[in-house]
This record gives C-alpha cells, structure tokens and sequence, in this order.
C-alpha cells in the first residue's frame, strides 16, 4: 500500500467501525434524526399556525432550514463520540498500528456523511408528509441534496476540531449548544430574516447557515417572488457563497484538526 | 542472541516532572523482561516511548532494528501493545475488534476476518465472538485486547500492566495464556505492580524507581537481594511490640520493620519455617502475646524498602521512621 491509498483504506476501516458503533448504539441514531423530526412538527404545526411568509406556504419554506438544522445536530452528536473515544484507549491502539495517522479523522469524518445521509433520508420523508415539493428540475434537487452533503462533510471537520481542542465529552456539549443554537436561530432557517430588526439581520444574513439555507431553496424551488430579497452577497449569490463557505471551512479546518489530532493523542 | 529491544539514557519530562531520568534497558530476542515498580515511576512512559506513543526527550531506543523517532512506521508493523485500559471498542463485537485491528496492520480483508477467528478460538472467546464487548467480563475484555496486539503475530509485544484490576481467577489465566505466547518464542516487555507477576512470567526484573532502573536481574537474585521470606508478627499490647522486635531482630537477615499503629513488627529472615518457629518459641518464653504470626513472601513494598530505603505506595514518613 503506497502513501495515497493507506489513509483511503484506513479511513474507509474507521468508517466502517463508527457507522457499526452508531448502528448498536440507537440513542445515537435517535438523537440525531428525532430532533429535526420533533422540529418539523413543532415549527410546521404550531409556529406554522402563526407564522406566515408571503407568497408561500411556510412549511416549504421551513423544510430546507430543517435539512440544514439536521447537519448541524448530527455533528454534535459525532462530536461527541469524538471526545468519548478520546478518553478511552482506543487511539492509543490505533497509534501503535503501523496505519495512516490521517485515517482516524478521515473515517470519523465519512462515517459522519453516512449518518448525514440517513438523516437527509428521514427529514425529506417527513418533508413531503407535512406538504414539503420540489418544483425545480431533479438534476437541480440532486444539487441541493449534494449541496447540503457537502456542507455536511465540511462541517464535520470543524465539529472534529471543537471536539479536539476540548477534550472531554461534558465541555463539548457545552460549547455545541451555545453555538448551535445562536448559529441556528439568527438566521433564515426558520424566519423570513428581512423582519428582523437591522443588527440581527445583518448577521442572519451573513450567517452561513441562511446562506445554505437560501441556496436549497433555490435548488429545491422553495423561493416565492413575493418575499424581499436580501441585498447581502451571500444571499444573492446563495449556491456560489455556500461553495465557497464549504472550500473555506475545509481549508482551515483539515490541517486544524489534523494538528489537534496529533497533539491530542501524544499527550 | 541479538537485543529485539534496545533504550539508553531515556529522558521524557513533562513540565517540572521527569518522567524518565536517563533509563536504558535490553531484551534479548525471545526472552521476557518485567518492569516492576509503584505508579508513577516510570513504567508506561517507557512503554509508551517504545511502542512510538511518545517522543523522548533524550535518549535513543530500537525495537526489532527500528529506531523510535526515525523508523516509527515500520516499527509500529513490528510490535503489538495491549494497554493498561482495555482499547476494545465497547460496541463492536470481539470479532469486528479484532478483524478492525487486522486490517489496520493491512492484512488485508480476507486474511483479517481469518485471523480475528483464530485468535478467538485461541483466547477462548469463541462463544462471545458476535457478542458487543460491552457484555464482556473484565478479563474477557483483557483477553479480546491481548488478541488484539497478536493479530498481525508482532516479533516484539508489550503488555503494559495485563492484569492490573483483575480479580485472582483471572489473572491466573491470563498469566497462563501469556506464558503460552512467550513459549512460541515471543519478545516481551511487561509492567507490573506485583512481584509475584513479574516472578512468574519474566525472565529478567528490572525494578524502576522516578524514571531510573535501580536493579535488575532474575527473581531469584532480586529476592536474594532483598532477602527471602518475611516473619510478620503482631502483638495484641503496645508495650509489648519492642521486645517482639529485639526478638525477632535476632532471626532477621535485613531491616526489622515496626507499625506502631498496626502493632506489627515484620523482618526477612533466612530460613522461613524454622525462624518462625523459634521466633515464636522465643515470645513465648518472654511472655509476649502473639495475636497473629506467620510468613510471607517479600512483596513490591519489601523489595522497594530495601533498595530505595522508601515504600512503593506513596511516602508514609512514619513508615519511613519505623525502619531501623
């Protein structure tokens, strides 16, 4: 096995163990698909009476914010396993086999699109139940699911990061919340973000979760002409800015985690 | 014989502690030596710097001809470490543990999923194969990890304290199966706490003490060393317990030990059966009386006392005091 392969074989063995390690371990599993599932109802029945977004019905304009909300969810929960195997032995094992030191994040992450893809799985389902449709062409909603993959995969990284510089399981799921939620909710995923008052509109604009967001709508067709269109850039450009937000979260947070690896496992 | 492991003057600190103060040890190929000594003093930063988990600070060390630093990747295809904690994956089964590890040293799938059998049947596990390890007893989990680092059959293994937290049943069949591995011919280094341990699977003892090797020979030169068995006495009346120890330091070959809290006087003597007869004989005619008597043999504790003058379980100054 040359240099090229080994990390894609040793990562694909690591994926292989985390995707059976998720599989016996339900709660897991649950967590990360019951949550958007208990949003979908609770956002599309009882805010979903309330709310009104113009030109639209708002749960099509809530289902792609919910893909989105899932990504997010799920790579908490991976985190989380992250910093449990950490305590455990487990990468002392790994470190002292002659394998690819890059195959442990590599795996951690494929196995964490797998999940994502199951989750996908179940939310456009659950979607279509509640009166979620796709009215673009279906090589456009390929894309959006392929889009929403890819921020998926990306955002794995920085999850694999968080986990990494923290350590220990209690203090991640802190953090996670903290951010998550803030990053989830000052954004267009659940509201139309031109309501808001300026300060937090200007953030929910440039907020990277409204920029996925925006780009399934469009992908998916779940945009109505009647609503404001933001002038923020990224909302404009919605498909260009989320590719672009994917290439710069991998950039930074590959060599980030890779180097945390490293220094977290030799301690 | 050629050395499959080589260390000289190993050094690892972290921040104030040393860790390893110029420690340098030999194995040669096929033969087993035990690193004995308390926690902390240095036995798993040793492993940990030869199985390549650490880099050293000073110092220079091989493994099957690879050097730690330089040559750690094809080092790592060479040895095979089990841990102080078990590092099975609780969820998988101990088939998918050990075909995992399989094909992490590149067995490939076939020979991986082979081998993870074989190494069942061995380790007596064939019954829980497709079982989670989460239901695994303690030593059954010992065992999945043992067969662990035999799955690519390394020429060098490391057992970093085996059956530390064990219950008795177990560690004897551990030992068993250990022993069983070093007779086909396997290099060892294993860590331990107790002397019994090292007595009965190494060839060579080296004592550690912070970070350094303080002895180092067969168990036998080590307990002639240290002396033989121990007469252990304790006396029911505070008064009594100095004329139990004049007595008893008639019969001993090295420091007599007094606990006046445990009301216990404890010496090596030479002759075991026969000491403690007249020992016995001795209190008697003196009027001392005896709540509980008998001999032991020398443990971690005696074999630290006698050559780091200090107890292997932490610095009990009174401890200290009471050596005369």
């Amino acid at each position: 096995m040359n240099a090229l392969t080994m990390p894609i074989a040793d990562g694909w063995t690591i994926a292989r163990r985390n995707t059976l390690k998720i599989r016996r371990s339900p709660d897991l599993l649950g967590s990360a698909i019951t949550f958007p599932i208990v949003f979908v109802l609770m956002f599309a029945y009882v805010f979903g009476s309330v709310i009104h977004v113009p030109g639209m019905s708002y749960r099509e304009f809530l289902i792609p914010g919910i893909f989105v909300q899932a990504v997010l969810v799920s790579a908490q929960v991976t985190g989380y396993t992250l910093t449990l195997d950490l305590q455990k032995g487990i990468f002392d094992r790994f470190r002292s086999l002659p394998m690819a030191p890059s195959g442990v994040l590599i795996g951690q992450t494929v196995s964490d699109l797998l999940m994502n893809l199951a989750s996908l799985v179940v939310m456009a389902v659950m979607g279509l139940i509640v009166g979620w449709r796709v009215h673009t062409a279906p090589h456009e909603a390929v894309l959006g699911f392929g889009l929403l993959l890819l921020f998926a995969y990306a955002f794995s990284w920085f999850t694999a990061t968080v986990a990494l510089a923290l350590r220990t399981p209690e203090s991640f799921n802190n953090i996670a919340t903290t951010l998550s939620f803030p990053l989830m909710f000052v954004s267009n995923a659940f509201l139309d973000s031109s309501e808001l008052p300026t300060p937090l509109r200007v953030v929910a604009e440039w907020n990277p979760v409204s920029t996925i967001t925006q780009a399934a709508r469009e992908l998916f067709g779940n945009t109505s002409t009647a609503m404001k269109t933001a002038d923020a850039w990224p909302l404009q450009h919605a498909v260009t800015a989320s590719l672009l937000w994917i290439a710069v979260i991998l950039v930074v947070f590959i060599p980030l985690a890779t180097r945390l690896y490293k220094k977290a496992v030799s301690a | 014989m050629s050395d499959a492991i080589t260390a000289e003057g190993l050094v690892k600190r972290y921040g104030e502690v040393t860790a390893l103060d110029g420690l340098s040890l030999s194995v040669p190929q096929g033969t087993v030596l035990a690193l004995l000594g308390p926690n902390g003093a240095g036995k798993t930063t040793t492993v940990r710097v030869l199985t390549t988990l650490l880099r050293p600070d000073g110092g220079r060390a091989t493994v099957a001809g690879c050097d730690v630093v330089g040559d750690a990747r094809r080092l790592r295809s060479s040895i095979g470490l089990s841990g102080q904690y078990a590092a099975v994956d609780e969820h998988l089964t101990g088939a998918e543990n050990l075909e995992m590890i399989g094909r992490l040293y590149h067995l490939g799938a076939r020979r991986s999923k082979a081998r993870a059998r074989e190494l069942l049947e061995r380790f007596d596990l064939t019954d829980a194969a497709d079982r989670p390890v989460k239901g695994y007893s303690g030593g059954m989990r010992r065992r999945v990890d043992l067969a662990g680092a035999l799955a690519a059959d390394p020429p060098v293994l490391f057992l970093d304290e085996p059956t530390t937290g064990l219950d008795p049943r177990a560690r004897a069949a551990l030992w068993d199966t250990i022993s069983e591995l070093v007779a086909a011919g396997s290099t060892l280094l294993l860590t331990t706490q107790y002397m019994e341990e090292a007595d009965h699977l190494a060839d060579q003892i080296m004592v550690v003490d912070h970070g350094r090797a303080i002895a180092r020979g067969t168990a036998d030169e080590l307990k002639d060393q240290v002396g033989g068995n121990r007469v252990e006495l304790t006396v029911t009346d505070a008064a009594e317990l100095e004329t139990a120890r004049q007595i008893l330091a008639r019969f001993a070959v090295g420091a007599v030990q007094t606990g006046p809290e445990s009301l216990q006087v404890t010496a090596p003597v030479a002759d075991g059966p026969e000491s403690l007869r007249q020992v016995l004989g001795r209190l008697a005619d003196a009027g001392v009386r005896v709540r509980d008597a008998g001999l032991r043999r020398p443990t971690l504790d005696d074999v630290y006392l006698t050559l780091t003058g200090h107890q292997a379980s932490g610095t009990d100054p009174q401890a200290r005091e009471a050596i005369r």
